[in-house]
């Protein structure tokens, strides 16, 4: 039937998502149509009562006053003069003496995130041993943990061979590190359990560093780099030699 | 020297967060299906927001910023990883589902005057299905918008919206035959 091909296309069409000249096409098919004509306007009805339907819930007013008043700035006190000189003074000699800790190697708000991102790491990691369901896709096959991630994140990684490497794959899941969705996959060696984490870098923040080894605190040792646009995390209390041969077999894929 | 700050940054993001309160609301309670749950969501949701406030890139979507925070929060709750633990995702590839219905809904919208009906349909979909019908539907996000905010690829807003679209028809239909 002639219209199957418009009636597939009716809902983007509705929608305003159609491209510019196949939407004239389309205004131009619909004006003659008459089923056509009727099913678009049968769509638009519903769409506009699912809207209706869809503005269902409304806050309460002291709940919005309770997260305004958790977002609103704090009110500043006013200060004599003589005050906020003296405080500006101490101020000058603070950055100065900041400026001069960390003038030579990196500022110390780098410092800061990438510290708050190597603890989320380690939390995530630890977050899933304690877990009673570690990987929501158990196998050791990777051509069956890597199409699980499709449509669930926004790219695509592979996964090393590792038939002979003493590395087995246990599974996967997803994980968020600062609000971007990633693959989190989790590699079992004699015992101990070695956590993959595979971000996009553009979402994560800046300087977290090109090939950084980090011996951290609480016996986690983890190698984080950046690969193809990719940000790679490998985590686990294993010995350094069991991180990096991890890491290298994901470098070299 | 700039004039970041403390103070200036809340105030920035309390004027461009708050006007979204009642959306942002309305949507955590559609996902959560419980008003205190949904309180609990979007009081995270802002506290997260205020302090990442400084990651964002101004210029760039923040109503999909604040919805993707939203649902990323609710997807870790324990009411979120149920609902998604219990509904299999759907099989998608990209692109728009062409399969055509020929039954036209016109039967449908004539009884869709049963705005409870409705609601409760678009309560029982999936969550993965509610979340991209209230987005597109309610919000009126693009489909750019929706790709942001769900961190999905295009053609797979396309064809899981349709799906979504498809599975309420479904649903419906039997409900206005029996009427």
């Amino acid at each position: 039937m002639v219209c199957d091909s418009w009636k597939a296309k009716l809902d983007t069409y509705l929608d305003g998502e159609l491209p510019e000249q196949e939407l004239r096409a389309f205004d131009a098919h619909v004006r003659g149509c008459a089923p056509c004509a009727a099913d678009a306007l049968a769509r638009v009805q519903i769409k506009r009562a699912i809207q209706v339907a869809g503005k269902r819930f409304t806050p309460s007013a002291e709940f919005r006053k309770k997260v305004q008043q958790s977002v609103a700035p704090t009110p500043q006190r006013r200060l004599h003069p003589g005050w906020i000189f003296t405080s500006a003074l101490a101020l000058v000699f603070v950055a100065a003496a900041l400026t001069l800790t960390y003038w030579d190697t990196e500022s110390g708000r780098d410092q800061l995130i990438r510290n708050q991102v190597y603890s989320e790491i380690a939390d995530l990691h630890v977050d899933s041993l304690a877990s009673s369901s570690p990987v929501d896709v158990v196998s050791a096959d990777r051509h069956t943990v890597k199409p699980w991630f499709q449509g669930k994140i926004p790219f695509a990684f592979d996964l090393p061979e590792l038939q002979n490497t003493g590395f087995t794959l246990l599974g996967g899941r997803m994980a968020y590190l600062d609000q971007a969705p990633g693959a989190h996959l989790i590699y079992d060696v004699r015992k101990h359990h070695i956590s993959v984490f595979v971000f996009q870098e553009r979402l994560l923040p800046a300087g977290l560093g090109e090939n950084s080894f980090l011996p951290m605190s609480l016996a986690f040792r983890m190698e984080t780099w950046s690969q193809n646009g990719l940000r790679y995390f490998v985590i686990g209390d294993t010995g350094v030699s069991d991180i990096e041969s991890l890491a290298k077999l994901f470098k070299g894929n | 020297m700039g004039m970041s700050g403390p103070a200036p940054q809340s105030d920035a993001f309390e004027a461009l967060a708050m006007p979204l309160f009642d959306q942002l609301y309305n949507f955590a309670h559609w996902l959560t299906q419980n008003r205190e749950e949904a309180e609990d969501l979007v009081q995270e949701t802002y506290t997260k927001a205020l302090k990442g406030f400084c990651s964002f890139q101004l210029g760039t979507n923040f109503r999909a910023w604040m919805y993707r925070i939203l649902r990323n929060t609710f997807l870790t709750s324990r009411s979120g990883l149920a609902a998604t633990s219990t509904v299999p995702l759907d099989t998608e590839v990209d692109g728009p589902v062409l399969a055509v219905e020929n039954q036209t809904p016109e039967a449908i919208l004539m009884q869709l005057s049963s705005s409870q009906l409705l609601q409760d349909a678009i309560s029982a979909l999936p969550v993965h299905f509610r979340e991209i019908l209230l987005l597109c539907e309610v919000e009126e996000m693009s489909y750019q918008e929706i790709a942001e905010t769900l961190s999905i690829p295009m053609g797979t807003v396309m064809s899981r919206l349709a799906r979504a679209r498809k599975t309420l028809r479904d649903r419906l239909r039997p409900q206005f035959q029996k009427g």
